[in-house]
């Protein structure tokens, strides 16, 4: 709590906005970042499963999500934050490699994130591809595509267009899931503002808010952005459904 | 005429209980344009699909340029390049420009470059009268300019047979004329051609010969002036006056034909 001794006098409303967002900001974001593209890359190799794949892997993926969707983030930040830490250093005889002991806890928030998202945005690629319309696949294989130049080419991109306004949701739920890593000690945004709330009993209320205005500004933008402006890309584009 | 482009020997195909093919045999000669029509249900759209094996049959044998599409082991998709189709909903790719709806088979399939492959595609788009659209997206075109992109898409891989399934039937009556225009424009330059369609107009204008599928056979075959003049079956008979009644009379249609002769 180095950090938060340091700041002198009770802080104003804007000295205590600009250290949420410099202590726990960078935190933050790395979490969010990161568990995001983990969880993509999991989640549309296992839609792809579950769309093209044969009944083992269908069976694989859906039992993937079902495990992952049904465990809280509390549990599987534990789970990978605390109890399989040693994991992360693999050692041949004297020499040993992996994450560094001070960034292990980070590292396990990151696998809890991206592994939970991945069991979601799988569901939301594999409904993107289902909804890419028929006619499209038959057309890419009239021209001599093959399975995977169809998919590739003419079904990815669609999907991944009609995937982008679920998926900013997915963005709100991670970045603000990313506040669990305070339970291992990590200082991102909410812990931040603890620490200085618990410095300065009397700005409890004043820090709790701000952090809470922080994440709104943080998501609300984006997800309107990406939601709404992309939804009425896509009507444009005549893809999807309604 | 030498050899046949296609010969499609004793196709059969069902779904499940459904009897959909039973036993088509054709040939389709270079240069030739058949024309098949008959009742909805009758296996008009499946015999396409069996043809460039999207529903390979059941049984018989499909030759492309005597290559037999049935056997074992072939590649079907370095086939089905040269088998051009355009279908009843266009199915342009949602998310490409028209140029790029044309070219992507080129480059993709067949390996051309991005310069070539653009300018191949401009000048397919040109045939079909749609260059000053190139940069559109399918959403943004009438369905009559969507189904000639579709039609450019197919004619730029140099098909050795383009399969036509329905191309008019989605559109509005209004847009119809500009398609079978385009169509009858590639009949007459010697593109080979099966077209599944109502148009009896077109059928008159161009068809070597049609054929009347119904129940998954060939009931009746012949000349349009043979179905025109006497067609044989009731059936035939039927369905003719219907469409009479639905689309009007086939030589009122048969204009757009002298139309283009006196330009």
């Amino acid at each position: 709590m180095v950090w938060v001794n340091s700041i002198p006098k009770p802080p104003n409303l804007a000295e205590i906005g600009f250290y949420i967002f410099v202590k726990g900001l960078p935190r933050t974001l790395i979490l969010t970042v990161l568990g995001l593209l983990g969880g993509f890359v999991i989640g549309l190799s296992l839609a792809i499963m579950r769309v093209y794949g044969g009944k083992e892997l269908n069976w694989l993926a859906s039992g993937y999500e079902k495990l992952f969707r049904g465990i809280p983030i509390l549990v599987l930040i534990f789970v990978f934050a605390i109890y399989l830490t040693n994991l992360y250093e693999i050692c041949i005889g004297d020499t040993c490699f992996g994450i560094e002991p001070q960034y292990r806890p980070l590292f396990g928030v990151f696998l809890a994130l991206a592994l939970r998202s991945g069991a979601y945005q799988s569901q939301i690629f594999r409904g993107a591809l289902l909804s890419v319309n028929p006619g499209q696949e038959e057309a890419a294989r009239a021209l001599g595509m093959s399975r995977f130049q169809a998919l590739r080419t003419i079904l990815l991109p669609q999907a991944l267009r009609l995937a982008v306004p679920s998926w900013s949701n997915e963005y709100a739920v991670v970045i603000k899931d990313s506040s669990f890593a305070l339970t291992v000690g990590i200082v991102e945004m909410t812990n931040a503002a603890l620490q200085i709330s618990s410095n300065f009993v009397e700005l409890w209320a004043v820090s709790i808010g701000v952090v809470a205005i922080l994440y709104f500004l943080l998501t609300y933008p984006i997800t309107r952005l990406f939601g709404e402006r992309q939804t009425k890309k896509l009507k444009e584009l005549g893809m999807g459904g309604g | 005429m030498g050899k046949p482009v296609l010969r499609i020997v004793d196709v059969w195909k069902s779904y499940g209980e459904l009897e959909v093919l039973k036993g088509v045999s054709f040939e389709l000669m270079e240069q030739e344009v058949k024309v098949i029509f008959g009742p909805s249900g009758s296996g008009k759209s499946t015999l396409l699909r069996c043809i460039n094996m999207l529903d390979p049959p059941d049984q018989g044998e499909v030759y492309l340029s005597e290559q037999n599409l049935m056997e074992p082991g072939i590649n079907l998709n370095i086939m089905r390049a040269n088998i051009g189709m355009v279908f009843q909903h266009f199915n342009l790719f949602a998310h490409l420009r028209a140029i790029n709806n044309v070219s992507i088979g080129l480059r993709r399939v067949k390996g051309v470059s991005k310069e070539e492959a653009r300018s191949k595609a401009l000048k397919a788009l040109n045939q079909v009268k749609m260059a000053e659209w190139a940069d559109h997206y399918p959403a943004q075109l009438s369905g009559g300019q969507q189904q000639r992109i579709g039609i450019a898409r197919a004619l730029v891989m140099e098909p050795d047979v383009i399969l036509f399934d329905e191309p008019t039937s989605a559109l509005d009556p209004e847009l119809i004329g500009e398609v079978l225009q385009v169509m009858l424009e590639l009949a007459k330059t010697g593109t080979t051609m099966i077209v599944v369609t109502h148009e009896m107009g077109f059928a008159g204008a161009v068809a070597s010969e049609m054929l009347f599928l119904g129940n998954g056979v060939i009931i009746e075959r012949g000349t349009p002036q043979h179905f025109f003049a006497s067609p044989k079956s009731d059936r035939v008979k039927t369905f003719l006056k219907q469409l009479d009644i639905l689309y009007g009379s086939h030589k009122g249609l048969l204009k757009l034909s002298k139309e283009e002769e006196d330009k």
